[in-house]
């Protein structure tokens, strides 16, 4: 029964969170109320866990939940149901955007789609690239210019930009390669979480 | 190897290496289905970003389903969902066993802070690479410093109106250039 309680909750969390990340917390805040799972609290402890593991945070917070509940099928149901209406979604969606290929409509709709989507992906980078780089309750309290950015980070960020654009040997190495080493200079250098 | 195996595994790789939630996949995106597999292009990928906002559910999700459907129909698109969240599935549940204070062990924030880092400077390298292949004339690149604009200026707006918008835009200008040219 919980299994099916588990499956259908996350269903809805699934079918309604639209724009993806963070959009699914309101919807987590209002399942632990109903469902008593669990508290405000967890939430905000699962999105620490989630920022420091790979994958998508629904999808972490419904492994986590249902694992919680039930062990592992719990964290298998739970996550199946996220992905289902999601799933059902696209593949509507591909078929038909299959049989439209040719339709001058959809190409000149997407002809501006693809701009908008780099444009909203490089605002999302933008907010990445403020809580990294920059500590602007740090600057608020001392009132001094030069501790606005973190300069460690800034470093770091440097470095890294000049390895993946300017060296011609390195630019095609595998992403997790700066990953890796992005993570041995946060532990070396002590760096502080943003 | 069956291309359903395939998928699985390349979409296995990418949801392990994804930091910090959906567009930090794109770069690795980029390599698994662009580069090295060709299974898209750099503009499809954008146009399933797009329709990824404006859908329900995890975007990386959505990702996996489409380029997966476009292989091999239902089960390609099945094969990528759960490698894209296996590694998830599997992480989470280590950790939900065994480290329930994982997020605060001191080692894992710095690393952590460093890996931020590293994502920026990824996500800055897609953002490049996108721009070149999405920005062609002046209503592209208008639309590019629009969305972006006010994106960043009106948080908490959502995705959907800009893509709408966009799109709009995009019939509109296009359907009132061929009829002007119907019309000469």
């Amino acid at each position: 029964m919980i299994l099916l309680r588990l499956y259908w909750e996350f269903f809805k969390v699934g079918l309604f969170a639209v724009g993806g990340g963070l959009a699914t917390l309101p919807f987590l805040y209002s399942m632990g109320e109903t469902t008593g799972w669990f508290g405000t609290a967890d939430v905000a402890d699962m999105l620490a866990v989630s920022e420091s593991t790979p994958g998508p945070i629904g999808v972490n917070m419904a492994t986590y939940v249902g694992f919680g509940q039930m062990g592992l099928p719990g964290a298998l149901v739970a996550t199946l149901g996220l992905v289902t209406p999601c799933f059902l979604i696209i593949l509507a969606i591909a078929a038909a955007l299959h049989s439209f290929r040719n339709n001058k409509y959809v190409d000149a709709a997407f002809s501006t789609l693809r701009p908008a989507s780099t444009g909203l992906i490089a605002a999302a980078g933008w907010s990445v690239f403020i809580l990294v780089l920059t500590n602007v309750q740090a600057f608020r309290e001392s009132g001094e210019l030069l501790r606005l950015f973190r300069w460690g980070s800034v470093g770091l960020f440097i470095l890294l930009w000049v390895l993946t654009n300017l060296v011609k040997p390195l630019k095609k190495l595998h992403p997790v390669v700066f990953l890796a080493l992005a993570a041995v200079a946060g532990i070396v250098f002590h760096m502080d979480g943003a | 190897m069956s291309i359903c195996l395939e998928l699985f595994a390349a979409f296995f790789r990418i949801g392990i290496f994804t930091f910090g939630g959906g567009y930090a996949m794109l770069p690795l995106l980029e390599r698994e289905c662009v580069e090295k597999k060709k299974w898209t292009s750099r503009e499809e990928l954008l146009d399933y970003f797009a329709i990824g906002q404006c859908t329900p559910g995890i975007i990386a999700v959505n990702t996996a389903t489409f380029v997966g459907c476009k292989e091999k129909g239902f089960w390609g698109g099945l094969s990528a969902t759960l490698g894209v969240v296996a590694p998830s599935v599997i992480i989470i549940s280590l950790i939900a066993a065994l480290l329930s204070n994982f997020a605060r062990i001191p080692a894992v924030i710095n690393a952590f802070a460093g890996i931020r880092v590293a994502v920026c400077v990824l996500i800055l390298n897609s953002v490049v690479k996108l721009f070149r292949s999405s920005v062609k004339d002046g209503l592209t690149l208008g639309v590019f410093l629009i969305v972006a604009v006010l994106s960043i200026v009106l948080t908490g707006e959502s995705p959907i109106v800009f893509v709408l918008a966009a799109a709009v835009l995009g019939i509109a200008v296009r359907v009132w250039f061929a009829g002007k040219g119907a019309g000469k």
